[in-house]
């Protein structure tokens, strides 16, 4: 029955050690973050963030294990019912969770926290696999894509309410998943689309956005073949560029009337953080300067000044990877990023694999996840993007993120053993 | 084919992760403003500022030393006070006061220590220490301030205080910083680099709220501290403070060499001021208090004030036309044939003449001397003459700076040829007769009473000179003590040429010109007097000169003694020279009716009430560099205290 052991060859071992590496790189990070020269912290402190996220470690490989030996039927099975129970834990959560930082979102169990937020990813995770596995099931069909819809956004609404935007944007990523399950193309391209005006409406003033788009839309017309000059095809496009005038138009609007101050603030400082360096700056700048201090090799392992003495806020947590850029340099944060992106291209090409649809469209859900957490939380520290406080996934401190990264992974490395069992049959 | 959308998305992914590498890049190799902004933020420089050195006479008394004191250092950000009104009540400060105080600090740095209050002492301090526990953001940093047990010698010592910004920005090496102590005139100043000792500059890693979190690096780019050296003076405090008490009420000075090495005893600058007075807070007041005295006691009047020698100077005279062989000393001349008056017989020989001072004699001893050449044109004879007496006068440091240890030593003047000849407008357009005032030491001689000290030093030396100074070592006697204060400066004139010189000095004390309570017994005391002239400048008294040493043989003691406006030399200086020779020499004063009769003098001159300025009446502009000449001289301490017009004197 060795076969069939959970613990030896069906599982994909080198997703396993990815995993590894960065959950063992994070913690040291994170012991690193919080080390004091001074009285010379033990790693094993149990008073500290290391000693602290040690335990996670550890409580994280139990859960492992549970995964790993509970039937992988049970997740097919269950996904509705996961998603409701989370959809509930939600609800309460706006009425009897703590209030932590003006959010909302957290229930005190004793000494450590849960943020439901967290694991609602892997519920509607599953729950998008389950409902996209029913057969006929297709993305290019509106009542399809309003029901998909409506899994997505139900809990993006509780997150919004409980005051974690960070979170809530998480769920922007399962686009990644839709796209390649036949979303049409065009609607992801919008999205870029109006993600980029946005930034650039923040940047530049509008009038010359105008005239950039003007001159867009008129060396498109000049460069199609004369037949598709149609007037309906003009009328179209004239209908476009004035649909990315209103939205930078919106966006001002937006930006000034509708965001909260701390969110504008967090918008303005990724177009220039030198507005208010020592207020709305502060984070970005002080992230900038531990990593940039770095240099090519690092300082080296707990020689990093600016993170450990409180420089970088959130040193352990968000800005986690700050330790890595001043501690081991361009050529430490490389490593990392590789590590990531290995992760990543591994997911997929399992994901791929999979026999059942539930088992591939959740493989994308995991790396999509797991991809916009990296790419928000670096870009932050790197001034790339605006300070959204999400986790570093595997990286930084905190169980809950620990715990739903991990059982996010496990899952679908359970699922997927389950295939490399069935083609050794 | 849906499936190659992977190829989409893995593609997306790289392109993030490469985006991200490619700003890494950027941060983290190319642009290294960002390293530059960590150490910035992260480690601080702790500057260790050592003790100064203390300061000591020669025998080993203590003249100055340091008393701890606190700074008070605010971090405005920390700042937390429950009731301002009682803070700064018991701070002794008022409320605008500590407005100006926090928003000078907040300007600099909310998240820094900026100074609040500067020398509280250790009483002020306890009082309030316990207080300060219920106001937070307040830090006390102990420091040190210049204490001057002896009281005197203000002027020699300097004070220390806080960098000006002239000398901030005028450093070779950058070594002072904004707010650093550093000496000022005096020994303070000239010493100060052996006396400040080495700051030592210890890297500390530090929080973002600028809490320590231990040495950089270990400690490995980290320097020590160096003490500053003790300085020990060759001053003999008690005879300073002795001749400090002689010249209470007097303008002038009293300096005493020790003839063999140099070194000075006394040094006493009158009126003086108690150095304490520039070491406290109230410094500034204080120094504006010094500077508004009309008898200007900031000027160091052994070293900054220039009089004419008077009768003093007939000693060089004398020594020079022998060595010249225009004089022996059984050589007389009578009073006929000199525009001169006199108030001895006349008919004296050299002895005699240095004796009674006779000024037709010295007359005729500088005529002799100048004529004493080959030239038959008298002008042409003068000029060569000259030039012959200034390079012999110059070797007994006349007309220039002696390099003794104290900043601002004045050159003083001693004429050369080429100045009379730009002051009669031409070669060979003036003769003795234009120049015979120096013959007793008026015209055109300046000279400070440091140098007249060494003169006297020189003559008791028979011979040579070592340069004054003050100091005897660093540490202990004899290290650290700069060579040029060891080299003897030979005048080039015999020893057999002194000794009827220094006959005829010890005659003017016994009975000559030197008043008769002044030869104390056992003192043996030599000396020549000499009258600064001052009262045709239209005041009532010249100005009181005597140099001397004792005892005649073997001589250990030098002085010279100026009083401005006391009249006869043979008098007010006299007496002071005979009575701190005789506290040197015995260490007691016997000799009381004359001690008393000197500390009851009063030779200072009334003061002019300083006039309220009139408005200027509006005239026609001329001459616009005059208004400026006017304004400037209010503290320059150059300009000669005597007359301009060179004539008669003599005792």
């Amino acid at each position: 029955m060795a076969r069939n052991d959970p613990f030896s060859q069906n599982i994909d071992w080198l997703t396993l050690i990815l995993y590894l590496g960065c959950v063992l790189i994070g913690w040291l990070n994170v012991y690193a973050a919080v080390y004091s020269p001074e009285d010379h912290t033990s790693l094993f402190d149990m008073s500290t963030n290391a000693g602290k996220q040690m335990m996670w470690i550890g409580t994280t490989v139990l859960l492992i294990i549970c995964i790993l030996v509970i039937n992988h039927k049970f997740f097919d099975s269950f996904a509705y019912l996961f998603y409701a129970f989370m959809i509930v834990m939600l609800i309460l959560v706006l009425f009897l969770g703590s209030n932590i930082n003006g959010s909302r979102s957290w229930f005190k169990f004793g000494g450590f926290s849960i943020q439901p937020a967290e694991f609602a990813k892997v519920a509607t995770a599953l729950a998008l696999a389950k409902y996209l596995d029913v057969p006929g099931m297709n993305l290019t069909r509106q009542k399809d894509l309003l029901r998909i819809g409506g899994i997505i956004v139900l809990p993006c609404i509780l997150i919004l309410a409980s005051n974690e935007t960070g979170s809530t944007l998480v769920f922007a990523s399962f686009v990644i998943m839709l796209y390649r399950e036949g979303l049409p193309g065009w609607i992801p391209a919008v999205g870029i689309t109006v993600a980029a005006l946005f930034v650039l409406a923040l940047i530049f003033p509008m009038l010359y956005i105008a005239a950039g788009i003007v001159a867009l839309f008129a060396v498109v017309v000049l460069l199609m073949p004369r037949y598709n000059r149609t007037m309906s095809n003009l009328i179209s496009m004239g209908f476009i560029g004035v649909g990315m005038m209103v939205i930078v138009a919106g966006v001002d609007f937006f930006v000034n009337n509708v965001l909260q101050k701390h969110q504008r603030n967090r918008i303005k400082v990724l177009v220039d953080p030198t507005i208010d360096p020592l207020g709305v700056g502060w984070n970005v700048t002080q992230a900038k300067i531990a990593i940039g201090s770095g240099r090519l090799q690092g300082k080296g392992f707990l020689e990093g000044t600016q993170t450990k003495f409180d420089f970088v806020p959130e040193q352990s947590t968000d800005f986690i990877f700050c330790t890595v850029g001043e501690e081991h340099g361009f050529i430490g944060s490389m490593v990392v990023i590789a590590l990531f992106l290995g992760l990543l291209t591994r997911i997929i090409i399992l994901a791929e694999k999979q026999r059942s649809k539930f088992a591939r469209v959740y493989g994308y859900c995991v790396a999509g996840i797991i991809f916009f957490h990296v790419m928000v939380n670096i870009g932050m520290t790197i001034g790339l993007m605006p300070v959204i406080g999400i986790p570093l996934p595997f990286f930084s401190y905190g169980g809950s993120s620990l715990w739903s990264f991990s059982i996010l992974l496990f899952i679908f490395l359970k699922l997927d053993s389950r295939r490399t069992a069935l083609m050794r049959r | 084919m849906l499936e190659n959308r992977k190829w989409v998305i893995i593609g997306v992914f790289c392109l993030v992760g490469l985006t991200f590498l490619a700003r890494l890049f950027y941060l983290q190799v190319l642009d290294d403003t960002y390293s530059l902004g960590a150490s910035k933020n992260s480690i601080k420089r702790v500057v260790e500022v050592p003790y100064r050195g203390q300061i000591y006479d020669r025998n080993n008394e203590l003249l100055v030393y340091n008393t701890p004191v606190y700074d008070l250092y605010v971090t405005p950000k920390q700042v937390r006070i429950p009731d301002t009104t009682a803070f700064c009540q018991m701070m002794a400060i008022t409320r605008s006061d500590f407005d100006s105080i926090m928003g000078l600090a907040k300007n600099y740095s909310s998240l820094k220590p900026s100074l609040f209050m500067r020398q509280l002492s250790k009483e002020d301090f306890a009082r309030i220490q316990d207080a300060l526990v219920d106001y937070r953001g307040f830090e006390p940093v102990i420091s040190a301030m210049r204490t001057y047990p002896a009281h005197t010698m203000a002027n020699a010592l300097g004070y220390v205080s806080e960098i000006s910004r002239k000398k901030l920005d005028n450093q070779d090496i950058p070594y002072y910083r904004q707010g650093d102590y550093v000496g000022h005139n005096g020994l303070e100043e000239q010493y100060e680099e052996q006396l400040r000792g080495k700051r030592g500059v210890k890297f500390m890693m530090q929080n973002v709220r600028g809490v320590n979190k231990g040495s950089w690096k270990n400690g490995a780019f980290d320097t020590l501290a160096l003490a500053g050296q003790n300085l020990i003076t060759s001053i003999d405090v008690e005879v300073q403070r002795y001749a400090d008490s002689l010249m209470v009420n007097k303008v002038g000075s009293v300096v005493a060499l020790e003839p063999e090495t140099g070194e000075i005893l006394v040094s006493v600058s009158a009126p003086t001021y108690d150095p304490n007075l520039l070491s406290s807070r109230s410094f500034s007041k204080n120094y504006r208090a010094l500077i508004k005295n009309p008898y200007k006691p900031l000027i160091n009047r052994p070293i900054m004030a220039s009089y004419r020698p008077g009768s003093t100077f007939k000693l060089i005279q004398a020594l020079i036309a022998q060595q010249d062989g225009s004089l022996h000393p059984s050589m007389v001349y009578g009073h006929g044939g000199s525009p001169m008056r006199c108030h001895c017989h006349g008919g004296q020989n050299l002895r005699g003449a240095v004796q009674y001072s006779c000024n037709p004699y010295f007359y005729n001893v500088f005529r002799k001397f100048i004529y004493h050449n080959g030239e038959t044109n008298t002008f042409k004879a003068s000029a060569v003459g000259m030039r012959k007496w200034h390079d012999m006068v110059e070797k007994f440091g006349i007309g220039q700076r002696l390099g003794i240890d104290l900043p601002s030593e004045l050159k003083g003047n001693l004429p050369t040829v080429d100045d009379y000849d730009k002051m009669y407008r031409g070669q060979y357009r003036w003769k003795f007769s234009n120049v015979y005032s120096l013959s007793i030491g008026e015209g055109e001689l300046l000279i400070s009473p440091i140098k007249l000290a060494n003169l006297a030093a020189t003559i008791a030396n028979r011979g040579y000179y070592i340069t004054p100074h003050y100091i005897k070592g660093f540490g202990k006697p004899g290290v650290g003590v700069p060579a040029e204060y060891r080299q003897r400066h030979e005048t080039d004139i015999d020893r057999q040429y002194y000794l009827p010189v220094i006959e005829g000095m010890r005659g003017a004390v016994v009975h000559g010109t030197v008043t008769p309570l002044a030869n104390i017994a056992g003192v043996e005391l030599c000396g020549k007097t000499g009258t600064s002239q001052n009262a045709k400048r239209g005041h009532k008294f010249d100005h009181s000169i005597f140099i001397g040493f004792a005892p005649m043989n073997n001589p250990k003691i030098a002085v010279a003694v100026f009083v401005e406006n006391a009249g006869w030399g043979g008098d007010a200086a006299a007496s002071v020279a005979a009575l701190v020779a005789e506290r040197y020499l015995k260490r007691k004063t016997e000799a009381t009716r004359l001690d008393q009769k000197v500390k009851a003098a009063n030779y200072l001159p009334p003061v002019v009430p300083v006039k309220p300025k009139e408005p200027v009446p509006i005239r026609p502009r001329k001459d616009s560099s005059r208004k400026d000449s006017v304004l400037k001289p209010l503290m320059t301490g150059i300009k000669p205290k005597s007359v301009v017009v060179p004539g008669v004197s003599g005792n």
